[in-house]
This record gives C-alpha cells, sequence and structure tokens, in this order.
C-alpha cells in the first residue's frame, strides 16, 4: 500500500507531499495545517517521512481507532509545540480560519478571540488558561462530539468506510504483502 | 340557454343516451350531466351584464327547443303580441325575428337568435331553468353552429376554425385600413368588420366557458374511474328515493343490497373473498317489467350476475356488459325505468354547494379526535391570533436588529403559509366541536377519559408566557445570541464548539429556550438537519431534543418544518442520530398539528421502523444501542399515538407485534413507552383485540408488578381500556392481575396510579367470575376507604367499580358494613356527569337490599336521585331513574314518599317528551314501580300519562318495550285508563311485541294485553291484530308468568265472544 503510494522512492516511506496528497485524495482532509500536524502525528521519529511502522500505526487510529487512541492522537495534533499542553496561541491558531464572516465586522480577529475564549472555558477545567490531557480527555469523554474540537483531523465515517473497502478490495485484487496485511490486522487488534 | 355554447365540451364530456335512442338524443341522468348543467346556468345567469355587445349578437340561425315557459310570462320591451305568441319587432331578416315563443299544445316552441333573448327566457322559467337548459341543448345538439355558422361546427380532431377566422378578420382590417388610406373609406366593410371581431369574441368567450367544463368533467370523471363503495351506495341511495310501488311514479319496484347487510370497515359489502376480485356489493333489483335483477357492483364498473342459487348462495359469474352508471345498466335491462328515469328532473342547486364543499372539508379534515371536551374554541383562536401577531412583530424587530435576511425570509415565509391554515383548522374545529359539546353526554366523557389519556396539557392553548421585561434579559440571553452567531458564521469546526457550548446552559430553563427561538437559533439548528455533518446534527438535535419541552419552542419547529427533517433522519444509518431525531419527534409530537406533519411524512412508518430490534439477553454494546433505538422509537410513538389517524397508521405499519416483542424486555426504560404506546392504543377496538391475542395481557399483568409507578400506571391504564371486553377480563383473572390490581389501591398518593387502577378494577368487576375474587380480596372495603378526599378522575373509578362489585347481592351487604353508603349518597350532589352517572348506578344497585335501603331513605337519597332527574344529560337522567326503580321497590311507605316530592311526579312524567331510548326506558320501568301506588297513579293519569305512553308503543327497542309494557300494565288500574289506551292506539302496537325475540318483552306485554282484554273494546282491537295466535303459543311457555297472563287474556277474549254469540241468539 505504501510502495504504491511512493513507487519511485528507493526506501519504503512517505514525505510530506505524498501525505498530503493521500488524505485529501482518500479523506478529503484539505486543511494544510491541520493536514501538517497530522503528518507529523504520525511521523513518530520526526524524519520528515513515515516508515512502514508508522504508517500503519498512525492509520491503525486512523481508521479504527480506540476512542482513547483517537484522543491521544487529536491532542497531539493540536498541540503544536508539542509541550503537553494546549495554548490560547495554539487555539487562536487552529481556529482563525473557522468564521467566516463577511468583511465588515470591526477586528476580523475578534470573533476568533471570542471563540477561542469560549473553547477555553469549555475545556480548562484547572482554569490554567491552557488545556491539558487531563482537561482534555475529561470534557471529550463528557462530550463525544468534541473528539475533533479544533479542526478535523480524523477521517469522517463515510470516507473511513469507503477506504476500508478500497483497502481490502486491494487485497484481494493486487495481493497486498502478506507482512503489510498482517501487520496491519495486528496493530487492529492491539 | 345560450350557454350550451360549449360545444366540445357537451359532445364528448355530456353524458348521451346513446344514439339509438333516436333523433337528437337524450342527456343521461347523472351527477356528471347535473354538475356540467348548473355551471352553464351559472355561466349564462348574468352573460347579458358581463358582456353587452356579445349579448346582442344576432345568431346564424336560432335555437330552437320545447320551452315549458308560457309565452305570457315573458315580457320585454320591443315584444308583440299576435294571439298568446310573442314575436320580437326586430328581425334578423325579412321573416325571421329574432325571438319567437309559440303555443303548441301542452309545450310552447321557443326560438332564439341573440344570447339576451335566451337570457330572458330562462330568467322566466324561475326554478325550472334545469329544464329549459336540458330541453334546449337536447334540441340543439351543436348549439355553436347555430349560433355562429357551420364553421365552428364543433368537429372532431384538431379544430382550426378560430385561427382561421382570426387570420381572415386580421387580413380585412389591414385590407380596410388600406383602403382607408386609398381614402375610400368603406362604411359598410368596417360594419362587417365589426361584426366579424364581435363574432370572434363571442367565440372566444365560449370557448372559455367550454374549456372550464371540459376541466370540470375531467375532474368529476377522474373522480369516477373506479367504482368506490361511497359511489355505489350514492346511486343506490338516489334510486332507493325514486323506487316505490306507484308504477306511473316509481322508476323502480324495489332496489336493496343483497346479503345479510353488514357492512365492513372499508364500506364493502361483499365478503372478503369476493373483494379481492373487486366486488363491492350486490344489488337486488325489481323492476316494473320483468324479473329480479342480481347485479354486482365492482370497482370496474356494475354487470349484471346469475344470481342467488336455491340455497341462497350468489353466484358470482358474470353475465353481459360491465357499466359505468347503476342507472345506464337498468335503463338497457328494464323499458319501465328508462321511461320514467328520463322524466326526473335534474335537481337545481344553488346555494347548498358551499356547504357541502364545507362538510367535506371538514370530513377532510384531520379528525385527530382527542378529548375536545374543555375546548374553547373562541378563546384559543384570539390567542393564536395574538400569537401571531406577537411573533410577527417579534420577527420584524429581529430583522431590523441583524443582517441576516435569509433565514429570516425563510421564517417569515414558513409564518405566513402557516398562520391560514392554522385559523382555518381552527375554524373547522370550531364547528366540529360544537355539536359535540351540546351533546356532552356522560358517556361521552368516559368514553374520552379512556380513549385518550387526558390531555389537560392540550398545547392547542398555549399560552404565550414572556416575561414583558424585555429590559433586562439575563446575561444568558447575549451569551446564546453571541454562540448562534458562531452557529451561523462559521465552519464545522465553529459550529461544534458552539453546540456544545450552548449545552453548558441549562437547556430545561425557560429563559434559555426561548432565547434561542428570539435570537433566530432555532432556524439554525434546523438548518443544521439539513447538513451532510453528522457531528453537527447530532450537535443540533442534543440541543433540539432539550428545548423541545418547551411548549412554544415546539410550535416553533413544527413551524419551521423541523419535523419534515427529522422524519427524513430517523433512516440515517447512525444509531445516535436516529435516536435523537426520535426522541426529538416524541417531545414535539405533543400537539396536534405536529402528530399530523408526522403522519403526512411518512414519520409513523419509519417510527414503528426502528422498533424492530432483536432482542438479545447477552449486553453488548451494540445490542444496547440497538435497544435504545427501539426505545426511542417507542417514545416518539407514544406522542405519536394520541392522535387517531396515527394509530390507525401504525397498526398498518405493523406496530403490533412489534410492541408485544419489545413488552417482552426486563429493562423498565424501554417498557414505560411500549405500555405508554399501548394504553394510548387502547381507545381503539382493533388494538384491544390484538392486546388481547398477541398475548400482551399476560405481559401487561406481569409489570403491573413492576416497581415503577409509571409502568404500573400505564399498564393498569392499559387493562381498565382493554377489559372492556370479556375476554380481557377473564385473562386479566387467569393470569392473576386482580391481586396486583387491589394491592395497587394502596398507593393513594399516586393519584394517577390510583385513577388507573381503580378503572381496571371497574372494569375487571363486570366478569362474575372477578367479583368473586374481588370480594375474596376484600377489594370492596378498600374502594369504599377511596370514597373519600380523592379526584374526580379516581372517583369515577371507584364508584364505578362499587356500582358493578354491588351486582352481586353479598356485596351490597359488604358495601354498608364498610360504610359506603353514606359516602355514596353525598356524591350525589356532584355535578361531574361521568361521576354522576356511576354514583347513581352505585345507589341503585345498593337500593335493591332492604337494609341499604333504609339507610339511603334516611339520607334522603331517593331525593336526592329524583332531583337529578332535571340534570340537562340524558344518561344522567336515565341512570338516575333506574336506580329510582329499586328504592321505590324498597322503601317502606314507597307511595308516601313518592308523594312528598313537590313536582315529582309530574317531573317524570314529562320525561317521557325525551328523545332518547335510554331515557324513555328508564322512566316507563320508574312510573311501573310509581304506579303500584293507587293514589301516585291517579296523579300521574292527570299529568297525562296514558296518552304519552301509548304514544311510544311504535318503537322497536326491546328494552323500551318491556318497561314500556311493564307501564302500561300497572297504568291499566285506574279510572278508564284502559279504554283511554285503546282510545290512543297503544293496543294494536303492542300486539306487534309478541313477535319480538325477547322473552321479557312478552312477559310484560302478555301482562298489559291481559290488563287491556278487561275492556271490550280492546279485545276487538287485538283480535283484529291477531293476538290469538301468538297467545295460545305462550300459553304453553316453561314462564308461569307468561302462561298466566296469555290465558288470562285469551278468556277475556273468549268471553267477549261468548257473550256476543249469548246476545246474537237470544
Amino acid at each position: 500500500m505504501l510502495k504504491q503510494q511512493c513507487p519511485n522512492s528507493p526506501k519504503i516511506r512517505m514525505d510530506r507531499n505524498k501525505f498530503n496528497d493521500f488524505v485529501h485524495k482518500n479523506f478529503e482532509m484539505t486543511d494544510e495545517m491541520i493536514v501538517d500536524r497530522v503528518f507529523r502525528a504520525f511521523d513518530e521519529d520526526n524524519d520528515g517521512f513515515i516508515n512502514e511502522l508508522e504508517w500503519v500505526k498512525g492509520l491503525s487510529i486512523f481508521l479504527r481507532g480506540t476512542m482513547e487512541e483517537k484522543m491521544k492522537f487529536c491532542f497531539d495534533v493540536y498541540d503544536m509545540n508539542a509541550d503537553g499542553y494546549i495554548s490560547r496561541e495554539e487555539m487562536f491558531h487552529l481556529l482563525k480560519n473557522s468564521i467566516l464572516k463577511p468583511a465588515t465586522e470591526e477586528d476580523p480577529d475578534e470573533g476568533i478571540k471570542d471563540l477561542v475564549e469560549i473553547t477555553l472555558k469549555k475545556f480548562d477545567y484547572d482554569h490554567d488558561t491552557r488545556v491539558s490531557f487531563d482537561d482534555w480527555t475529561k470534557c471529550v469523554n463528557e462530550d463525544n462530539l468534541l473528539l475533533e474540537a479544533l479542526g478535523p483531523c480524523l477521517p469522517n465515517l463515510k470516507t473511513k468506510n469507503a477506504f476500508l473497502e478500497l483497502v481490502s478490495d486491494a487485497q484481494h485484487d493486487t495481493g497486498m504483502s502478506i507482512s503489510a496485511q498482517q501487520k496491519l490486522k495486528g496493530k487492529v487488534t492491539y | 340557454v345560450y350557454t350550451s355554447v360549449m360545444g366540445q365540451a357537451l359532445q364528448r364530456a355530456a353524458q348521451w343516451t346513446s344514439a339509438k335512442g333516436g333523433s337528437g338524443g337524450k342527456l343521461e341522468f347523472t351527477k356528471l350531466n347535473e354538475e356540467l348543467l348548473n355551471s352553464i346556468i351559472q355561466y349564462v345567469d348574468g352573460f347579458g351584464a358581463k358582456y353587452a355587445d356579445e349579448s346582442k349578437l344576432v345568431f346564424k340561425k336560432p335555437l330552437t327547443w320545447q320551452t315549458t315557459v308560457s309565452p305570457d310570462a315573458i315580457s320585454a320591451p320591443g315584444l308583440e303580441d299576435r294571439g298568446g305568441d310573442k314575436i320580437s319587432e326586430a328581425k334578423a331578416d325579412k321573416d325571421q325575428p329574432l325571438f319567437s315563443i309559440k303555443r303548441d299544445g301542452s309545450d310552447n316552441e321557443c326560438s332564439a337568435m341573440t344570447m339576451e333573448y335566451c337570457e330572458q327566457v330562462l330568467r322566466a322559467s324561475g326554478d325550472k331553468k334545469m329544464i329549459e337548459i336540458r330541453a334546449c341543448l337536447e334540441a340543439n345538439r351543436d348549439p355553436v353552429a347555430n349560433m355562429l355558422g357551420e364553421r365552428f361546427a364543433t368537429v372532431e380532431g384538431d379544430d382550426n376554425s378560430i385561427f382561421r377566422f382570426i387570420e381572415e378578420i386580421t387580413k380585412e382590417i389591414e385590407q380596410l385600413a388600406k383602403q382607408h388610406a386609398e381614402n375610400e373609406g368603406n362604411t359598410e366593410k368596417q360594419e362587417e368588420i365589426e361584426e366579424k371581431k364581435l363574432v370572434l369574441k363571442m367565440r372566444l368567450i365560449l370557448l372559455r366557458l367550454d374549456q372550464q367544463l371540459l376541466n370540470q368533467s375531467i375532474a368529476q370523471i377522474t373522480k369516477d374511474v373506479r367504482l368506490t363503495p361511497i359511489m355505489v351506495d350514492g346511486e343506490v341511495t338516489i334510486l332507493q328515493e325514486l323506487s316505490g310501488d306507484d308504477e306511473r311514479k316509481h322508476v323502480l319496484e324495489t332496489i336493496d343490497f343483497w346479503g345479510d347487510g353488514y357492512i365492513f370497515k372499508n364500506g364493502c359489502r361483499a365478503p372478503p373473498q369476493r373483494q379481492l376480485h373487486g366486488d363491492i356489493a350486490y344489488i337486488e333489483v325489481r323492476p316494473f317489467d320483468g324479473n329480479m335483477l342480481y347485479i354486482t357492483a365492482n370497482t370496474s364498473g356494475y354487470y349484471l350476475n346469475k344470481g342467488p342459487d336455491n340455497r341462497g348462495d350468489m353466484n358470482y359469474e358474470k353475465e353481459g356488459d360491465a357499466y359505468r352508471e347503476l342507472v345506464t345498466l337498468l335503463k338497457d335491462k328494464s323499458a319501465h325505468f328508462t321511461e320514467m328515469i328520463d322524466k326526473q328532473e335534474f335537481h337545481l342547486k344553488v346555494q347548498e354547494k358551499d356547504d357541502y364543499m364545507d362538510a367535506r372539508r371538514v370530513e377532510e379534515d384531520d379528525d385527530d379526535r382527542e378529548s375536545t371536551a374543555g375546548y374553547r374554541p373562541d378563546r384559543s383562536k384570539q390567542k393564536a391570533e395574538e400569537d401571531s401577531k406577537d411573533k410577527g412583530q417579534k420577527q420584524k424587530a429581529q430583522k431590523k436588529k441583524k443582517l441576516e435576511p435569509s433565514l429570516k425570509w425563510k421564517a417569515l415565509g414558513m409564518e405566513e403559509y402557516q398562520e391560514p391554515d392554522k385559523r382555518e383548522t381552527q375554524k373547522l374545529k370550531k364547528k366540529k366541536t360544537s355539536p359535540r359539546m351540546k351533546t356532552k353526554t356522560p358517556v361521552d366523557a368516559e368514553d374520552s377519559f379512556s380513549e385518550s389519556s387526558t390531555e389537560s396539557e392540550e398545547e392547542e392553548e398555549a399560552v404565550e408566557r414572556r416575561s414583558e421585561t424585555n429590559a433586562d434579559l439575563p446575561s444568558e440571553y447575549w451569551q446564546i445570541q453571541k454562540l448562534v452567531k458562531y452557529l451561523k458564521g462559521g465552519n464545522q469546526t465553529a459550529t461544534i464548539i458552539a453546540l456544545c457550548s450552548m449545552r453548558d446552559f441549562n437547556l430545561a430553563q425557560e429563559t434559555c429556550q426561548l432565547a434561542i427561538r428570539d435570537v433566530g437559533g432555532l432556524e439554525v439548528l434546523i438548518n443544521l438537519l439539513d447538513t451532510e455533518e453528522v457531528k453537527c446534527k447530532i450537535g443540533s438535535l442534543k440541543i433540539l431534543k432539550e428545548i423541545s419541552r418547551n411548549t412554544q419552542i415546539r410550535r416553533a419547529i413544527a413551524d419551521l418544518g423541523g419535523l419534515q427533517t427529522m422524519v427524513k433522519i430517523l433512516r440515517d444509518p447512525d444509531k445516535d442520530l436516529k435516536c435523537l431525531a426520535a426522541e426529538t419527534i416524541a417531545n414535539v409530537a405533543k400537539f396536534r398539528r405536529a402528530r399530523r406533519t408526522v403522519r403526512q411524512h411518512g414519520g409513523i412508518k419509519k417510527l414503528v421502523g426502528l422498533l424492530d430490534c432483536p432482542i438479545v439477553s447477552a449486553t453488548s454494546p451494540e445490542a444496547d444501542k440497538d435497544a435504545e433505538v427501539a426505545r426511542s422509537g417507542a417514545l416518539a410513538l407514544w406522542s405519536c399515538s394520541k392522535s387517531k389517524k396515527n394509530k390507525e397508521a401504525m397498526r398498518k405499519a405493523g406496530a403490533i407485534p412489534l410492541l408485544a416483542k419489545l413488552l417482552k424486555s426486563p429493562n423498565e426504560n424501554m417498557l414505560i413507552p411500549v405500555v405508554g404506546t399501548l394504553q394510548e392504543c387502547a381507545s381503539e377496538p382493533s388494538y384491544r383485540l390484538a392486546i388481547r391475542t398477541e398475548g400482551m395481557i399476560e405481559d401487561l399483568v406481569k409489570n403491573l408488578k413492576s416497581q415503577s409507578d409509571e409502568l404500573q400506571m400505564h399498564c393498569a391504564s392499559a387493562i381498565f381500556k382493554c377489559a372492556e371486553e370479556k375476554e380481557t377480563r377473564d385473562l386479566v383473572r387467569q393470569y392473576g392481575g386482580l391481586d396486583p390490581l387491589v394491592s395497587l389501591l394502596q398507593k393513594t398518593e399516586n393519584k394517577e396510579l390510583l385513577a388507573a387502577a381503580t378503572g381496571a378494577i371497574w372494569k375487571c368487576a363486570i366478569s362474575p367470575e372477578n367479583v368473586t375474587r374481588f370480594q375474596e380480596l376484600r377489594a370492596i372495603e378498600q374502594l369504599v376507604g377511596l370514597l373519600n378526599d380523592q379526584p374526580e378522575e379516581v372517583l369515577v373509578n371507584v364508584v364505578g367499580g362499587l356500582g358493578e362489585l354491588a351486582k352481586d347481592p353479598p356485596n351490597r351487604m359488604l358495601v354498608r358494613k364498610a360504610g359506603g353508603i353514606p359516602p355514596l349518597v353525598n356524591l350525589l350532589t356532584g355535578t361531574n356527569q361521568a361521576l354522576l352517572v356511576n354514583v347513581t348506578r352505585a345507589v341503585g344497585q345498593c337500593a335493591e337490599e332492604q337494609d341499604n335501603m333504609v339507610i339511603i331513605d334516611k339520607l334522603d337519597g331517593v331525593r336526592l336521585l329524583w332531583s337529578l332527574l332535571k340534570n340537562q344529560n340524558p344518561d344522567v337522567q336515565a341512570s338516575a331513574a333506574w336506580a329510582i326503580c329499586p328504592c321505590i321497590e324498597n322503601a317502606k311507605d314507597a307511595g308516601e314518599m313518592v308523594r312528598s316530592f313537590v313536582g315529582g311526579l309530574e317531573l317524570i312524567v314529562s320525561l317521557l317528551k325525551s328523545d332518547h331510548r335510554e331515557v324513555l326506558a328508564s322512566v316507563c320501568a320508574a312510573i311501573a314501580n310509581i304506579a303500584k301506588d293507587e293514589e301516585n297513579l291517579a296523579v300521574i293519569t292527570d299529568h297525562g300519562v296514558v296518552p304519552m305512553l301509548a304514544r311510544l308503543t311504535n318503537t322497536v327497542d326491546d328494552k323500551l318495550r318491556r318497561h314500556l309494557a311493564e307501564a302500561i300494565a300497572r297504568c291499566c288500574n285506574w279510572g278508564n285508563n284502559r279504554t283511554a289506551f285503546g282510545r290512543e292506539g297503544a293496543v294494536a302496537p303492542l300486539v306487534k311485541y309478541l313477535k319480538s325475540q325477547d322473552e321479557n318483552v312478552h312477559r310484560s306485554t302478555a301482562r298489559a294485553l291481559y290488563q287491556l282484554s278487561k275492556n271490550p273494546e280492546n279485545c276487538i282491537t287485538m283480535h283484529e291484530a291477531g293476538v290469538v295466535q301468538p297467545l295460545m303459543k305462550m300459553v304453553g311457555s316453561q314462564d308461569e308468568d307468561l302462561q298466566e297472563a296469555s290465558a288470562g287474556c285469551i278468556g277475556n277474549i273468549r268471553r267477549l265472544a261468548l257473550a256476543n254469540e249469548k246476545a246474537r241468539y237470544s
């Protein structure tokens, strides 16, 4: 699978652009910033490439992850500086495109700032003006809808199912390498 | 008559008798033709006023027909009287007057050449317009050709004449213009063109009428394509009216439906296996000429069948052709019918049309027949108006405040659309309810009580409860407004954040609910349901579900079309989404219009589909989800099932077996909505039957022992409604349901539960076997204990139960020993009609025992009963009169007691004027008892009891007959009452009673006849009416009473005959 995506590279790995294309094509994820963050979440060793293991792990969360896995994944995506907290600034950054307002507003950022405040209020259980992973899990457990609160970073049900179908088709048709299959399956179960 | 213009329409649409009918042909006597003629008449009336010039246009050929109008009836300027005929001075050419009407034997011949004259004839014909138009059209099959010339004759296929004519005129006008330019003004030519223009105009006018008529007949025909039971009934009824034994007047001797007269729910009379073939009913017709005809009414038309064979089984085989109309078929078969039916006149209908339409609309209107008892149309209408005004203002205000036109417009548009609708239904409702309110009988009230649980919160009257203090809006208001802004202006991410934050507010609080509405949040939330985003939909529904607990929000959601969207969501693969949608529907569908909307958009079927969940004992998250879906479906159906039509729709969608399956669930949360739905639906007999046959009684009984009060209440309530049927009552006993019911009587704090439990006990006590069990359970003592300090809903059932239980003699004593009589008598002073009916019944049962009667008498109970005879409600009157009977029987000095009621005897005699059979029967029974006392008999005789009883003798109601005969028998014992009965013609009808099936009727009738036979005149009447034979038979009866009375009567007759003979020979 991974090979198919990157036919020309000598090693079986995927670079940022390929990943971009991949998620765009399969999961309708277009927000570049978020996709970039998702790439980083996939790329555990931060070498700028997704190798075979990272790919399998990442996809497993992506497609079959448990709630905990997904929460962790999303938090990592949103926690840009990887300091274990989502700060107000990070939030602002993530949400800045989320309001489609006509330009009439005095301060276009005003609305977003407001929204950030609302979000922060919602998540910040311990009132330290930043969202810890604890805050995050508490809040999301309370309301699953908030899992992707700061921007869609997981495939939605429809594209997910479509992709899974594609994969199983591919397995039958082209004969995916057995090891990859096993790995994918193995991953799914743990 | 000019109206006949509509060549095409009449040619094609009107149904002419077949050409073989001879020259001219006749218009068939059908509904369609009647409609067409009516519209033509309307059209012609006032033609002159509308088209002055056109009405003066001279026809090419006169329209000539036999008229019923006499020449004298027509008077107009320019008419010359010539020896009784009238001829117009104006002439078309030298010897052709524009109008003439000549005497010609009984008929007059009329000939008209302008629309103007035609109109005059029609006006002169008065109420015979229909005949005139018909005659004219029959005489002039193509009036257009007569009027405008052959070129406009009606032809098959494309009719281009009008286009050619237009071209011609245009060309001539051009020519004229040219000539004019050449200064050769030709006035003659110009006139000709003017006339042609007029002809063209006329043609166009006629064409329009033509079109109108065609449309009308198409509308009619499409309705008629297939026969329906209603049409068959209609046709037969019309013909029945025209049938009789006078050959010169009637079209048929008899016409009726063949068979046992059973009508199925769908209106068909044919047996179900034949309905499969499309048969609707079988009609037997006896024409004056020829044999009995047996006709099958099939959806495809009417045709003859082979009639019943010797054993009375119908031979359904078809003979001959099928006809669209019954009349057409009969015409083919009976010459006499043909002759007579053509003489029948179409009825001229002028104004009834409107009423008819209205009536129909009322029918069509949704008949969610919920308890409308306390419904005050005026008030709610006013409120609705205020409401809408208020809303309108608010909308406007909002619009100014915010620059978000699209949504607002949508909302406004909806509002406008909904308002008239609402008002109209209200108007209709008003009409509908008014007759009901007039006859607000306790049975009615009882019905509505058991029909649908009391909808005291019927939100048709929801009050707009808004604090006037707009000035200091709570802070939530502004915060919610901000969130709504993000909902509108944000992408998915922002929307979800806003949705989730909104749920942090206390949505159960009215301030928040109304704030969401007032800032336009509802529109956005509902719009979100239309998007693709599952998460947004879930978020939005979660909010809607909460706030739809508010009655005003419900209405707003319905107004904004939210129900339609939610119904669509019910098909979504996402189970969470389905659940939420169903739960929200459950909240919204608490008022009538919403329930209708759900049904009309196929919601019932989808909701029923949700119920279909596999019951797995093992709890897996997946199974829990499915159960949750089913639960929410049941919840929504529960709300929806308050409408009669929805119940029907649910049944059709197969809800019953699914509910039966869910009823086995061990989960209380699941059971409550399921049982709630069942008890709501149990007001329908079809459901009651299904509940019994699907084995649900067992589960209901089992759940009576549940821990949840609410579940117990719904179960008891379902049993209350279902126990109307004997089999159900037996099942309840067999499953041991009586014990838990009685133990529920302990729960005196929960009034709803108490009302349901006592109701169930009441209905179950109708079966004697159950009474025995109740006795063992000491139910009477407990019920008596509930006679104090309970709300009326409970009292009605408690007293009803006591009334049933007291039918068993030992229980009467138990009631007394438990001290139940004083509170019962005390309740006689109440005003609740349903309660009064039950109390009087219970008191009546108690009075059957002497010892009880002493107490009742001491408490002045009989006086109270007597005063209830003055109640407006006939059921109370009847029930009170029944109760009076045992009182008189068992009271000491009953005669004295009755006399002591001032005006009491007059009152009871005057009740014989009632139209209510039950009242009449009960009053007769009471009078029979009163008449045992001679003094009282004398008094009621003075009040004219004899002629009043005599007047009732023609009844066919066996119950009334029985008591009436009894009363007559007793009343004979005074003065010359026997003679008076004979004089008033009471004797002969009484003889007919002996043919009744009811043994009781025979007994009392024989007694009455015996008394009456002591008068010789009566003996003669009886003998003439053929009394002897049936009486002889009754002498052989097992019943001694009957034997004796019959023998006495025959003896009297015989003695008279002997005396007669003796007198003759001596």
